[in-house]
């Protein structure tokens, strides 16, 4: 059996997920197709070649809609021959894409992949899928389904986090991205978005706030409370009987942020490499997904982690970098605690707090940051892991060759 | 057709009177079904103009066949779901004859009565106060399942529908019209008639709204939005231990996506899972058979009804304040008497507090206030309560104080006067010895706060008089209020059960987290945990009953067996966390914060870190009350079952879905439940145990 390697990863700078955010006017499958393209010139194989695509969306409707992996290709001029899918596994979809493609390439049956996602949160909003767990009362009652920011808030109160704890780790993730911005940490990875004629739309991550600070974030309001008072703080009694009040205490500025933004990762066989004379930057020695409780949603990554460590046959210390998404500050404070592992380890580019959460490519996303980071560091092993809608948690394990 | 007539007038109009044979009303049952698939195919063949439905009832149509619902069960199910489908198909088949369909509505509709009214394209109601309107079927765990969730939410959208049919809300036609249930109003019969024939001459073809093309819901895709948080609005309200609400947000929701017909069979089948539901079953036994059987003085004996014309009132602190409150509103004169006149005044001014209340929201009138208020006159003077026709007293729990009133109030009041004590512990045939007329003396307990309570628990005294007792019962009725019945005994029914439900929460503080024992309780049904209320009453109170009642039992020379949970108890008492007057009990009470659990608590009293399964925490506050219900029944102090049931919800806030305390244990199958109980008595110590009686009940198949 061949194993599964990553050749090259590449994103476009995020953007603010909002009419005036950056990327508003740029469509996403144009984010996609130009990504495409990049990625080819990069590494000189020839489309023809490309067993598949597999892209993560998680809101796959209106300009995202359809099979969006598959129409990029076809809009970026590739072979015929070249398939797509479009995936959706909620916040994990862009990591999906990339273990997926990896499970590909160690099969035999295929041998070059992209993997990827793409979202415009700000053309195709977050929740305006619709969809049964929030929307059909019968399936809501009787799952006990919750919004994910209230989870976080009770991962918060379960493990004593204070507001000045998740708002310091907020400020900390922000002036962790706005340094490795300064020492162009992103240089070898970051696209920046250009129009037709070449003008530069975006070079660079849209949201980072250098001066964030525990005085300035902790003037925002919580957002959750009130849809705790509507009834939610009610459906966690059954599960968490012995909690009296949820401690609110996560806001906008201490949550991953709302933004426009792509990823491809180019994922092969032995085959790629012999064949195709692409040269391997590193590779994947494990994925797992897990299943935890759906109501406080957010408690994934952990699990996972382990489940991935099983897998390798590896320890919490055999990892020299963890990337672990930032959806919300106590969802990687909480991981920190499951695997007992230090915050010099995780996020060291900060995450997305600081730069945002394009919700079908922040997987893929922070694969690259992390590989980038182990190359500049010159270490061997990495981690990344999110935590996904439904209970699910994600975690892939990466080994530079 | 025997339960429609049919009759064509000169206009070549057709009206269909509803009057069904032998019975004050009309009523969705097979006879009315039968009827209206042949009117209806008789109107399909049909040279009439027009359809005017009408009843020949005091009331428009009284609703559903509860009886037959009741008796759904898994394997008649089907029966009902083809009964459903049919009906619902003639009455669609009404809606679009193509012909305008009128109701004229000239008395209560409710239930499927409305549901035959949204079956017409134009609605005139008289109207009256007496016009109540609306689809209370959620009350007995069941939801309107002849069209009116489909109909309702086409012609309101959600969010207007959701009240009348989540809640079962009621409402008159004046709020119809302004909704647009009803088309038009009328002031008296004739007027409704000439109306309906008058709309009928100039809309010679009719569908419904919702049949047009190009239809939609009013509001449907703002009210989508607040779908995620729909069903926890609904789960908060009903702490998800009633299925029928969560049902009835399903079928709207559901219906409204989907087509007409196709919205129908997703209510048809809703509504049969319901009926087949125990819960349903559970709230047709009690708030339907058994409460229509209070209201209709099945445990009232046979004398001359009393009507209530002036009252007296002894004690106006929070409960004597309370019941002259009760009894003014309802038009009687009440002499609400205390030690001075400022005490006196200060408990009439909670009335006028209230009124006011019920002002600012526009419940209420300034003329209706005032009048109220005119009829409670406040004293220090026992002589103004000559004239009354039963005096109740509402002094401090203290044997002494309440023989003096009874005194004071025996000698100026009418020998025929009743007196009743609103005690609500303390044995009525010990506080009768006071009286030189025992036989008219009786207890009335009321329940605190007593404008919002809707039970009275009556204590007949070893020597009162039947008569005596149907006064106390005509009393309760006459304010609206719901009368139980018990013999005396120390604590009586209702307070003896209490006490259970309050030391089981503290006994439970040596096992369990505080949060884990007000949350379990929550998760259960009841309103309110078992912490928070002994805050509310306060410790000293309970303490001082069982104190009391240790040393009546001694002086009786019986055995004393406290409760462990009087432990838990005195020591909250003696480290001065008395309750919530005392600004601090198992809560924290910080000024101008919501209360929280005192963070001490557990340290305190938790034997451990073990733990108990959160069932077992349910269970033993379900089972308390169950197996004190038992012993009491037994014990010949509740005279009926519909009473413990009824008193314990209504009273005690046992939880709703179980129907009262006897039949949580029908329900259960009483000898599962004593198997559980078995278990819990084991585990948890002896009060759980079965009693003989319940054993031999459990063995031969009986229930409640």
């Amino acid at each position: 059996m061949s194993d599964a390697f990553i050749f090259d990863a590449i994103r476009t700078p995020r953007g603010r997920g909002k009419a005036n955010g950056s990327l508003h006017e740029v469509k996403p499958i144009t984010l996609l197709s130009n990504l495409l393209n990049t990625l080819q010139s990069r590494n000189q194989f020839n489309t023809f070649d490309v067993d598949d695509i597999v892209m993560g969306c998680v809101t796959p409707l209106g300009d995202q809609g359809a099979d969006i992996a598959k129409i990029a290709a076809i809009a970026a001029g590739w072979d015929d021959n070249c398939a797509g899918v479009t995936i959706n596994r909620f916040c994990a979809s862009g990591l999906e894409a990339v273990n997926m493609a990896a499970m590909k390439a160690r099969s035999g049956w295929e041998h070059l992949i992209v993997a990827g996602g793409v979202e415009s949160m700000s053309r195709c909003p977050m929740g305006s899928d619709g969809g049964a767990w929030a929307n059909d009362p019968e399936t809501n009652m009787n799952t006990g389904f919750m919004p994910q920011g209230i989870g976080a808030d009770l991962i918060a109160t379960l493990g004593g986090y204070s507001r000045e704890d998740v708002d310091a780790f907020a400020a900390e993730s922000h002036k962790r991205a706005a340094a490795a911005w300064q020492k162009n940490a992103f240089a070898k990875s970051v696209i920046p978005v250009v129009d037709q004629n070449g003008f530069e739309i975006l070079t660079h991550d849209e949201l980072i706030r250098p001066d964030a600070s525990t005085d300035t974030l902790g003037q925002l309001k919580p957002s959750f409370q009130k849809f705790a008072d509507m009834g939610f703080k009610n459906i966690i009694k059954e599960k968490y009987p012995h909690v009296e009040n949820i401690n609110h205490m996560h806001t906008p500025g201490n949550s991953s942020g709302i933004v426009d933004g792509a990823a491809a990762v180019l994922i092969g066989s032995q085959t790629a490499i012999d064949q195709y004379g692409l040269k391997p930057r590193a590779r994947i020695v494990s994925t797992a997904l897990v299943g935890t409780d759906p109501t406080i949603m957010l408690t994934g990554p952990g699990p996972a982690a382990q489940k991935a460590l099983n897998i390798a046959g590896m320890k919490p210390e055999d990892i020299d970098l963890y990337e672990v998404n930032e959806a919300f500050a106590s969802v990687v404070m909480r991981f920190m605690d499951d695997l007992n592992v230090s915050h010099d380890k995780v996020n060291v580019n900060g995450g997305s707090i600081a730069m945002g959460h394009p919700l079908g490519a922040t997987g893929a996303m922070i694969l690259g940051t992390l590989l980038d980071e182990l190359e500049a560091r010159n270490l061997k092993t990495g981690m990344a892991t999110l935590c996904v809608g439904g209970g699910i948690g994600i975690a892939t394990i990466i080994e530079r060759v | 057709m025997s339960c429609i007539q049919y009759n064509k007038d000169e206009n070549q109009i057709a009206h269909l009177t509803f009057d069904k044979p032998n019975s004050p009303v009309n009523l969705m049952d097979n006879e009315f079904f039968t009827s209206l698939s042949e009117v209806v195919n008789k109107l399909e063949n049909d040279d009439c103009v027009g359809v005017v439905l009408r009843s020949a009832k005091s009331t428009f149509f009284a609703g559903g066949d509860i009886d037959m619902l009741y008796q759904t069960s898994k394997e008649t199910a089907g029966d009902l779901y083809n009964f459903l489908e049919q009906m619902k198909g003639d009455f669609r088949k009404l809606e679009c004859l193509g012909k305008p369909v009128v109701a004229c509505i000239n008395g209560a509709a409710l239930g499927g009565g409305l549901e035959v009214v949204l079956a017409s394209h134009y609605r005139v109601a008289i109207n009256s106060p007496k016009v109540t309107l609306g689809v209370p079927e959620v009350n007995w765990g069941l939801l309107p399942g002849a069209g009116g969730i489909t109909r309702l939410v086409r012609m309101l959208g959600l969010d207007v529908a959701m009240p009348y049919l989540t809640q079962g809300k009621l409402f008159r036609p004046d709020e119809g019209h302004k909704i647009g249930l009803i088309n038009d109003l009328a002031d008296n019969e004739e007027q409704m008639l000439a109306k309906a024939i008058e709309w009928i001459k100039a809309n010679p073809e009719m569908v419904q709204p919702y049949d047009v093309k190009g239809y939609k819901i009013p509001g449907l895709a703002k009210s989508r939005l607040s779908l995620p948080v729909a069903g926890a609005m609904v789960k908060s309200a009903t702490k998800g231990t009633l299925p029928a609400p969560q049902a009835i947000l399903a079928t709207m929701v559901e219906g409204s996506q989907v087509d007409f017909d196709t919205a129908c069979r997703i209510e048809s089948r809703y509504l049969v899972s319901l009926a087949c539901n125990q819960v349903s079953k559970n709230l047709i036994n009690t708030f339907w058979y058994q409460q229509n059987e209070i209201k209709s003085g099945k445990n009232r004996p046979k004398a001359d009804k009393t009507k209530f014309t002036k009252i007296g009132v002894l004690g106006a602190g929070m409960m004597g304040a309370g019941i002259a409150y009760a009894c003014a509103v309802k038009g009687i004169q009440v002499v609400l008497k205390d030690v001075s006149m400022e005490s006196a005044e200060k408990g009439k001014d909670y009335t006028r507090k209230l009124l006011q209340k019920r002002l600012d929201k526009g419940r209420a009138t300034l003329e209706k206030m005032n009048a109220t208020l005119d009829l409670i006159t406040a004293t220090d003077s026992a002589d103004e309560l000559a004239g009354c026709e039963l005096v109740i007293e509402a002094v401090f729990e203290d044997r002494g104080l309440k023989a003096k009133v009874t005194q004071e109030t025996e000698a100026v009041i009418a020998d025929s006067a009743v007196f009743g004590s609103n005690t609500s512990t303390l044995p009525i045939s010990g506080l009768a010895e006071a009286s030189c007329r025992p036989e008219k003396f009786i207890g009335i307990h009321f329940f605190s706060p007593v404008d919002k309570m809707p039970l009275v628990e009556i204590i007949m005294g070893d020597k009162t008089d039947d008569e005596t007792l149907a006064k106390a019962y005509d009393l309760t009725l006459q304010i609206g209020k719901t009368p139980i019945v018990v013999n005396d005994s120390r604590g009586f029914y209702t307070s003896r059960v209490f006490e259970t439900f309050v030391k089981e929460g503290a006994i439970l503080l040596h096992q369990a987290d505080a949060a884990e024992i007000e949350n379990a309780a929550w998760l259960a049904g009841f309103p309110v945990g078992p912490l928070a209320v002994t805050d509310e009453v306060s410790f000293t109170l309970i303490d001082k009953i069982a104190k009391q009642t240790e040393a009546d039992l001694i002086a009786e020379g019986k055995t004393v067996s406290s409760h462990p949970g009087e432990a838990v108890i005195a020591k909250m008492v003696a480290i001065e966390r008395s309750g919530k007057l005392h600004g601090a009990g198992y809560y924290n009470y910080p000024k101008g914060e919501a209360k929280h659990i005192w963070p001490e608590l557990n340290k305190m009293f938790k034997q451990s870190d073990t733990s108990i399964p959160l069932q077992d925490i349910k269970d033993r506050l379900l089972f308390t009350m169950a197996m004190e219900t038992v012993r009491i029944y037994e014990e010949g102090v509740l005279r009926s079952v519909g009473d413990a049931n009824i008193g314990s919800i209504f009273g005690l806030g046992y939880p709703t879905w179980t129907g009262g305390t006897l039949q949580f244990i029908n329900s259960y199958g009483v000898k599962a439940f004593v198997e559980r109980a078995d278990e819990l008595a084991e585990k948890y110590g002896s009060r759980f145990a079965p009693t003989e009686q319940l054993r031999s009940m459990a063995a031969t198949n009986q229930t409640f």
